[in-house]
């Protein structure tokens, strides 16, 4: 093999890739506070009394757990626009990345919520807590906590799935890579680096992610 | 000048379809042999197999499907060889799919009871034995709802080999956009044709599912 690896050529980029990172990481955070917190609501939402609201929750959800993410950014950034509604290059990525956590973050809530004994909720009836205080203390915190490990994989998965959205040109880390090979035209050592650190974030992540489940359900 | 009626860019997108198909099923067939060498590799009694099947797992569901992708293109450009975007595509999901099957069937073979190994290992069978007619044959019936729900992943997963130009249904998508300027319409489509390939699947897995715990 004549071809020779050339690293060296990616250090004058190092802030550009450090940018990008920040930016995947500032997409993840916002999409999973969101995402989650839709998706707590279209759990609570299937379970509704309203056939409707069961409906339209399962059809969001189903629709978007058998879609590629690809299409639903597509979706938001080249056909909404059309609709009549505009947005930047990071917000439809954000809009993606949390309609898309909020189906898969449902399933998963949904999942803790049916292995809920029925005997708790019905102990909390016969104390006479209202129907949001049961959701909310019986109901919701058990049942995130859990799921607590799968929700945490899911949001290391969107971490990842954010990559795509180099393609409408949020200027992420991917979207930073696909920048340094076209100018340095050394695409592989480029996309080695990124995938490196992409593994890192991803090893990161989980650390933070367990640690705050530890936190957060350290008295149980 | 071709005009673009409704029919036209449906049966444009349907042709396109076959592509996502085939290619999902050239990775689902490659990932299942690919599975489960790195499955047996990940229960073997030799450490250094089980190092090596762990660290290969990591990695692939540790990095994007999209610098997969971009590595296989551009590392397979390096050896020299013309790489076309098909056999690119292919090789990578083929690596994806490996990990993701390799680690769903180490647990459904860990979720075999210990005492299946001990009894059958009582019987003098070796490793090999124990595994094709005590263990897999169990390990199966637990194996294939998350496997069926898993191919989901795969199809969804061979969107992202528009990226790197295989023209499949999203690009495809992307290229009828270009010439029709009818993003909502055809996008919607595309949407929808992949709606149609997964959800007859997701509800096939869950059914599979329900029938096995059912059965318990």
């Amino acid at each position: 093999m004549s071809y020779q690896f050339d690293f060296s050529s990616i250090t004058e980029y190092i802030p550009l890739l450090l940018k990008g990172m920040w930016l995947t990481i500032e997409l993840t955070v916002f999409a999973v506070v969101v995402g989650l917190t839709l998706g707590i609501a279209c759990a609570a939402g299937r379970g509704s009394r309203f056939k409707a609201t069961r409906i339209i929750v399962g059809a969001y959800v189903e629709l978007i757990r058998n879609t590629p993410f690809i299409v639903q950014l597509f979706f938001v950034f080249f056909g909404l626009p059309a609709m009549g509604v505009k947005m930047s290059e990071t917000t439809a990525a954000f809009l993606a990345m949390t309609l898309n956590l909020g189906a898969y973050s449902s399933e998963i809530v949904r999942a803790g919520i049916q292995a809920i004994p029925r005997g708790h909720i019905e102990a909390g009836m016969s104390l006479a807590l209202s129907r949001w205080q049961i959701f909310r203390h019986i109901i919701i915190v058990p049942a995130i906590q859990k799921v607590y490990p799968a929700l945490a994989s899911q949001f290391i998965i969107v971490m990842l799935g954010s990559s795509v959205v180099s393609q409408i040109s949020a200027e992420e880390l991917t979207f930073a890579a696909n920048f340094i090979q076209s100018r340095n035209f050394r695409s592989f050592e480029v996309y080695f680096v990124v995938t490196g650190m992409y593994l890192a974030l991803a090893i990161i992540f989980r650390q933070v992610f367990n640690l705050i489940g530890r936190r957060m359900f350290a008295r149980n | 000048m071709e005009d673009f009626t409704l029919w036209v860019i449906i049966s444009n997108l349907l042709l396109a379809a076959r592509w996502t198909a085939g290619l999902a099923l050239i990775a689902f067939a490659g990932g299942g042999i690919g599975g489960l060498i790195v499955m047996f590799m990940r229960v073997s009694p030799i450490k250094f197999c089980r190092v090596l099947a762990m660290a290969f797992i990591e990695v692939l569901q540790g990095t994007p499907l999209l610098m997969q992708l971009f590595m296989t293109f551009f590392g397979l450009s390096l050896l020299g060889i013309e790489v076309p975007p098909l056999a690119a595509a292919s090789i990578a999901l083929t690596l994806y799919t490996s990990a993701y099957l390799a680690e769903i069937w180490r647990g459904s073979v860990e979720s075999i009871h210990k005492g299946q190994w001990e009894a059958s290992a009582c019987l003098a069978l070796t490793r090999m034995q124990q595994m094709r007619h005590v263990i897999l044959p169990q390990a199966l019936r637990i194996a294939i709802p998350p496997t069926v729900g898993f191919l989901v992943q795969v199809v969804k997963g061979t969107a992202l080999a528009s990226i790197i130009g295989f023209v499949e249904l999203t690009k495809a998508g992307t290229m009828i956009t270009n010439a029709t300027f009818k993003p909502f319409l055809v996008y919607g489509l595309v949407a929808l044709m992949y709606f149609l390939l997964c959800y007859p699947l997701s509800r096939y897995s869950q059914h599979l599912e329900r029938k096995l715990y059912a059965a318990r």
